[in-house]
């Protein structure tokens, strides 16, 4: 399983990006993308994903 | 932002200076100009300003942080202008006030910002903005996330501006959570001001402000939250101040919530140095998609606001003139001029030479100003001590101006109101009034009249530069009476003239002195632009 950033509705507010463990998390011209082939959900790093954590947007960032 | 609320430039905050300037606190007055010093005075020996005192109040060191910054010193938010760079939009709280989705030009209100920079982005729009506004002394990061949630964007802007622009004073805003790890990196880049935003010191309070924080890799909700996030303000505000950083704490205002906890709060930062209290009014509408907003939560009446300001005045300097700026406003305290400095602007603009001597020039000359404004102030307030009529009254005046502490502006052209009180032995500033313009394109709205006047509806009179015969009419009726016979003059002595004018009136029969009722604080967003 991985997390995906549903574009509709992030913000941009960059506060997913630094708190990665695995550097999954992309930037491309103010979207944001987690890349599948790194994210693990955190596992072996922490009890919660970390983007889905500190994310402000209900629901924006979703396991797929 | 979670540091600084939900306000948007909205009338009346407060700051309310606190006490640890109490030991020094010989009683200034004024005396020399010079230096002047926000507002001073203070009635009854509490200030109106952030800092309420002036050059003998405090040692050098720390006139010199405060004396030319537009949100630590009252006095000097007439004649200084900050700046703030949107390049922190993280955040590691999430505030019930605060909704960071929101990006509107016409939304004026902390943790709003139309555009979001890099670090070098933002050093270049700082350079551009100083060298063409010579008043602008100060730059600052709030937001819209949190200064500290965004280290390495924060501070590497505030490296990069101390080495090109060492005369701009530096300040951030923080939520307070990340405080205590990172002060160190704070005074290592010669950051004088802190605002941390407190609105609580009472968890169970707290857990009704602050859905979550994020904290130790987890998101941690109620109380629990609020007592981890209440220990760290705590924590940062003791290490700032043993390190002689000011600070300024911010509260939001919010009516059944915090507004009796917020004497506490006061009491609480002040016995930990706070420098400053600013007490600002929540803003909360349902089009902001807060969660205040939505649940319908109101914020405070103009006279509740100063209730609360008033009550924790007893020793703490209160900041009344904070316009809940926005996370990217540019200009005086009570303009925005962002949308001339936006990124496609700037890449049009040629690389500025950065002019240390023009912005001292200017700088200088404000000090005459100063000095001149002090000594209108203080024949002023002779004048009203001697005269004899009326001596108890104590009443409001609202103010027209455009800056330079003089009373300037065109009645149909404020979209912001300063409000001072005046006695016959005090002129002191205690908050101010947003309004959309009445007057656009040349012509007055006559559906926007209502508003103004209830918005200044508390106050006995209003000064201004000139004044249709409409809006006169309808100020008139509703028992505001408008004033244009202080052009130019410096607002503090033309209040006092007015005010002395007044009272020989009322002592005369002339006229009859009734008490006034509430104003409105105004919510909405702000879309008065100028035509």
């Amino acid at each position: 399983m991985t997390h995906k950033i549903n574009s509709d509705m992030c913000t941009s507010c960059d506060a997913c990006e630094p708190v990665c463990p695995n550097v999954a998390i992309r930037v491309k011209s103010g979207i944001y993308t987690i890349d599948p082939k790194k994210c693990n959900d955190c596992e072996s790093h922490f009890d919660d994903p970390q983007c889905v954590s500190i994310c402000p947007v209900d629901d924006c960032i979703t396991e797929v | 932002m979670p540091t600084s609320a939900p306000t948007g430039t909205q009338p009346g905050t407060t700051y309310v200076s606190m006490g640890h300037l109490k030991p020094l606190k010989i009683k200034l007055e004024l005396a020399s100009a010079g230096g002047g010093g926000c507002g001073t005075t203070g009635g009854e020996g509490k200030a109106s300003c952030g800092s309420s005192d002036g050059p003998q109040d405090m040692p050098a060191d720390v006139w010199d942080k405060v004396k030319n910054h537009p949100c630590y010193s009252e006095e000097a938010h007439h004649h200084f202008a900050r700046m703030h760079v949107a390049v922190a939009p993280a955040c590691n709280i999430q505030c019930n006030y605060c909704n960071r989705k929101y990006d509107c030009s016409n939304e004026s209100r902390p943790g709003v910002v139309s555009q979001k920079l890099t670090p070098e982005q933002a050093v270049r729009k700082v350079l551009t903005v100083a060298s063409a506004i010579p008043q602008m002394t100060v730059l600052g990061i709030a937001g819209p996330g949190d200064a500290l949630a965004n280290p390495k964007k924060t501070f590497d802007t505030m490296r990069e501006l101390t080495a090109r622009a060492p005369d701009i004073k530096l300040c951030l805003s923080t939520n307070g959570l990340a405080l205590p790890e990172m002060v160190d990196e704070i005074c290592k880049h010669n950051i004088d001001h802190v605002t941390i935003t407190i609105n609580m010191v009472d968890p169970e309070i707290g857990a009704k402000i602050y859905p979550w924080i994020f904290w130790d890799h987890r998101r941690i909700t109620g109380v629990e939250a609020a007592t981890i996030l209440h220990q760290q303000q705590m924590k940062g505000l003791e290490m700032l101040t043993a390190r002689g950083v000011l600070t300024k704490i911010n509260s939001v205002l919010i009516p059944g919530i915090n507004d009796q906890h917020l004497m506490e709060v006061n009491r609480e930062v002040k016995k930990r140095g706070a420098f400053l209290h600013n007490i600002m009014p929540l803003i909360s509408e349902a089009e902001h998609g807060t969660v205040f907003g939505l649940t319908g939560q109101r914020g405070p009446s103009a006279q509740e606001l100063k209730a609360v300001q008033d009550a924790c005045m007893g020793g703490a300097n209160l900041m009344r003139h904070c316009r809940q700026c926005r996370a990217d406003a540019v200009g005086l305290l009570g303009e925005d001029r962002s949308d001339e400095f936006t990124l496609d602007k700037l890449d049009d603009m040629e690389e500025v030479v950065y002019d240390l001597e023009k912005r001292k020039a200017y700088q200088d000359k404000v000090e005459l100003e100063r000095a001149a404004q002090h000594a209108a102030k203080q024949q002023a307030l002779a004048a009203a001590t001697a005269l004899d009529a009326a001596k108890d009254l104590k009443v409001l005046v609202a103010v027209a101006t455009k800056g330079g502490g003089r009373v300037n502006e065109h009645f149909g052209h404020v979209t912001e109101f300063q409000v001072f009180e005046v006695s016959a032995a005090q002129a002191h500033f205690v908050g101010h009034r947003r309004v959309d313009q009445y007057c656009q394109g040349g012509a007055g709205d006559d559906e926007q009249l209502p508003s103004v006047v209830r918005a200044i509806n508390d106050c006995h009179a209003v000064l201004v530069a000139k004044i249709g015969a409409c809006p006169r009419d309808e100020l008139m009726q509703a028992g505001v009476e408008p004033v244009d016979s202080y052009v130019g003059e410096f607002i503090e002595k033309a209040a006092l003239d007015w005010f002395n004018d007044y009272r020989a009136r009322v002592a005369s029969g002339a006229v009859l002195h009734q008490s006034r009722g509430d104003a409105a604080i105004r919510q909405g967003a702000y879309t008065a632009l100028a035509a």
